[in-house]
């Protein structure tokens, strides 16, 4: 659990540092699996859409002029507002979005740990639980119909 | 301490649930609300047309659909990347110049585009009536959402009277003004 924990952890850190290469430099696929066809509700690289086409171009002409990831989305963002990208901004509120699932997974592991603990040692230190008794007619039954056996 | 640490982690857990179930009645019903608007229209119940005010797309001012109150308006969606919504435009044209000195308004709402590419078609039209940008498309999510072309007409009392899906021929727009023109 804690190595799986660390394993989180040491990805979200890494995650930002090897970001501004495509930061600098996009590509037109990465950029087009990041961001929504408006009106297909599906990102631009599995559309064909008139608008996706339109804004394919836009994308390759921005590229082509030098323009960095976040001016081509910010531009994007500016025409088409924000529901245009495929996943939230890191910043501002949207930040929930990304800090939310890191934030439950570290308040649910300890969670989880202590109730597991607790669960087992409850059940290690408990009383023995007495075998459970029969009904004494039933006991007698089984008794005489088992001698009924024996005897034939 | 141990059980009340259970009944407030249970109520806890029951909270969120609730708060993330009205987060999604809240989002279905304002999502909703479009749809709902036409669906009125459609069968005549004269809904409050939503209010709305655009930049301009030659970045002159605004659009503000209350400064027409009084007046019969004609609403037009449309988009650069939709065909028929620019053969249309044209025809709108033509229909403004002939109805606009009868208390009609045209608007027209450029929705989800690049405003370049639209003001290139607004151009290439000669559209002269007021065309707002609404690039993320709020104002449409208003008005039922895609698809494109749509065009509504508003009363003098500002109720959607009217509404065409799809492209407008010359014979279209004439109805859908004539019935607005007529006294209620």
């Amino acid at each position: 659990m804690r190595a799986a924990l660390l394993v989180a952890l040491v990805a979200a850190l890494v995650a930002p540092a090897a970001a501004p290469a495509s930061q600098q430099h996009p590509t037109q696929n990465e950029l087009e699996s990041e961001i929504m066809c408006p009106v297909c509700g599906t990102t631009l690289d599995q559309s064909d859409s008139a608008v996706a086409q339109q804004m394919k171009m836009y994308i390759a002409a921005r590229i082509h002029a030098g323009a960095t990831k976040s001016q081509i989305e910010d531009a994007l963002v500016a025409q088409f507002g924000e529901a245009v990208l495929a996943a939230p901004p890191k910043r501002g509120f949207n930040l929930i979005a990304w800090l939310l699932p890191l934030i439950g997974l570290l308040v649910a592991a300890p969670i989880v740990g202590w109730a597991a603990w607790r669960w087992s040692r409850a059940r290690d230190s408990g009383p023995p639980v007495p075998p459970s008794r029969l009904d004494p007619d039933i006991e007698r039954r089984i008794d005489s119909e088992l001698a009924g056996y024996e005897t034939s | 301490m141990g059980r009340r640490l259970k009944l407030a982690a249970q109520v806890l857990a029951v909270g969120l649930v609730a708060a993330l179930f009205g987060l999604l009645g809240w989002k279905v019903t304002h999502q909703g609300s479009g749809a709902e608007l036409v669906k009125n229209a459609g069968l005549g119940k004269k809904p409050p047309a939503p209010d709305f005010r655009l930049a301009r797309l030659d970045g002159d001012g605004h659009v503000d659909l209350k400064s027409f109150r009084n007046k019969v308006v004609l609403v037009n969606f449309w988009a650069s990347w939709c065909d028929p919504c620019k053969r249309e435009m044209p025809r709108l044209e033509q229909a403004y110049r002939q109805f606009r000195g009868r208390g009609v308004e045209f608007v027209g709402v450029d929705a989800q585009d690049f405003d370049s590419s639209a003001k290139r078609e607004v151009r290439k039209a000669g559209t002269s009536y007021p065309v707002g940008y609404d690039g993320a498309g709020k104002v449409l999510g208003r008005y039922g959402g895609l698809p494109l072309p749509k065009t509504f007409v508003i009363d003098r009392r500002g109720r959607l009277v009217n509404y065409h899906l799809g492209e407008l021929e010359p014979a279209d727009i004439n109805r859908l003004l004539k019935g607005a023109l007529k006294p209620s």
